[in-house]
């Protein structure tokens, strides 16, 4: 892991990854999004008034037994889940990373900011 | 409208408004929100929850390309952003209580405080650069960036408490409206901390995904994020920002940026009166 042991490489190292986390997740959407299409395309859409959409990884049994139309939403979902992914990523990156530069104070710091981003995503409401 | 036609003028709209956002500096979440609200008559709580999504593709997506530059600072970045997602998560927690019309007002005051920045000069000359502060070493934030003629210029960091605390209202401002807020992290970096220009607006753009990552699970857990609607506005806007950064280089921004801010600024008056009469 010496290649990480450079402030610079080490933010280049974390550019590749968030463009590849960018490029898969966008890649799901848009398959998604076809498979959407496809299943609604002459539907009538209505935004204008708001009803809490459950989003969440749906049971696999569920997803084998359900419409194409909700596997296609199931798609998209797990395309954006990837997307919040990524920048969670970099910063499990960060950790690492100045846990191996044995820079405690960066390594601390990178936690607080991961504890913050795990706790918003788990437990925040 | 049907879901195919709405699905196209959204993805079209979304690429503007991406395109407009990177060659401006302005950020596509910007007019994001006014057009699906004004023009598409989504509910505000939809087309921020869309808006925060893009914003992550968009900042993660454009990593890449700053860290080339070797401008942007890792630790600078990490450390400001313990502030932008505490802020985040506060923010989006006040999304879910702030009445819709009053978040519609927010962000056309937003807008008008963009239009208004674009006029002001954007550069600040750092005269005072350089300044001698014991904490910037000390919190080894102290760092530098590759000058015009190849050498390294070294700069340190100032007035950190205020812009620690600035950035967590960057924070706040990103997690209930669902943009980057890209502006005030400059605006932080830049004019209060004292960091150069181009290690401002680099680090900012990293920083943007972590903030919006730490609002995003609230906004998915509230029923914010409609995958129907979600799925054109992060291709759009990603589609348009990357185009964007491609031609960048080569266009004429500054009459495209004083065109783009008299646009913000109608659609932030037009989010003000729509809000105040109860229509958003």
């Amino acid at each position: 892991m010496r290649f990480l042991l450079d402030d610079s490489r080490m933010e280049r190292a974390m550019g590749v990854l968030l463009r590849f986390g960018v490029v898969l997740a966008s890649t799901a959407v848009l398959a998604g999004m076809v498979f959407y299409l496809q299943d609604r395309a002459s539907q009538l859409v209505d935004y204008r008034y708001f009803k809490a959409y459950s989003f969440g990884l749906r049971h696999r049994d569920e997803l084998l037994a359900g419409s194409a139309r909700d596997n296609a939403a199931a798609i998209i979902e797990a395309g954006i889940l990837l997307l919040i992914a990524t920048p969670v990523a970099r910063v499990v990156f960060a950790v690492v990373a100045f846990a191996l530069e044995r820079d405690r104070l960066y390594t601390a710091i990178s936690i607080a900011v991961l504890a913050v981003l795990v706790f918003s995503l788990f437990h925040g409401t | 409208m049907t879901v195919l036609v709405f699905t196209l003028l959204v993805f079209a709209g979304s690429l503007s408004a991406g395109l407009l956002g990177a060659l401006t500096g302005l950020g596509g979440a910007v007019v994001l929100v006014p057009l699906l609200t004004l023009v598409f008559h989504v509910d505000i709580r939809y087309a921020i929850g869309a808006s925060l999504i893009s914003v992550i593709a968009t900042s993660s997506g454009a990593a890449a390309a700053y860290v080339r530059e070797g401008y942007s600072s890792v630790r600078i970045g990490m450390f400001l952003e313990v502030a932008t997602t505490l802020g985040a998560v506060l923010g989006a927690f006040l999304a879910t209580k702030v009445p819709t019309r009053a978040l519609a007002m927010i962000f056309g005051g937003v807008l008008i405080y963009s239009a208004v920045l674009t006029w002001r000069s954007n550069r600040s000359l750092h005269l005072e650069a350089a300044i001698d502060n014991p904490s910037s070493d000390a919190l080894k934030l102290s760092g530098s960036y590759p000058g015009p003629d190849g050498q390294q210029i070294e700069y340190k960091v100032d007035r950190i408490p205020q812009g620690f605390a600035m950035m967590f209202g960057a924070g706040t401002l990103s997690g209930l409206l669902g943009i980057g807020s890209g502006a005030v992290k400059v605006l932080a970096m830049d004019r209060i901390m004292r960091i150069p220009f181009k290690v401002s607006t680099t680090t900012s753009n990293f920083m943007i995904g972590v903030t919006a990552a730490a609002s995003a699970g609230i906004y998915l857990r509230r029923g914010y994020v409609d995958p129907g609607l979600a799925a054109p506005v992060m291709l759009g806007v990603l589609s348009g920002a990357v185009i964007g950064a491609k031609v960048l280089t080569r266009a004429r921004v500054s009459v495209l940026r004083t065109v783009f801010s008299y646009v913000v600024l109608a659609l932030g008056i037009e989010m003000i009166v729509n809000g105040w009469l109860g229509r958003i």
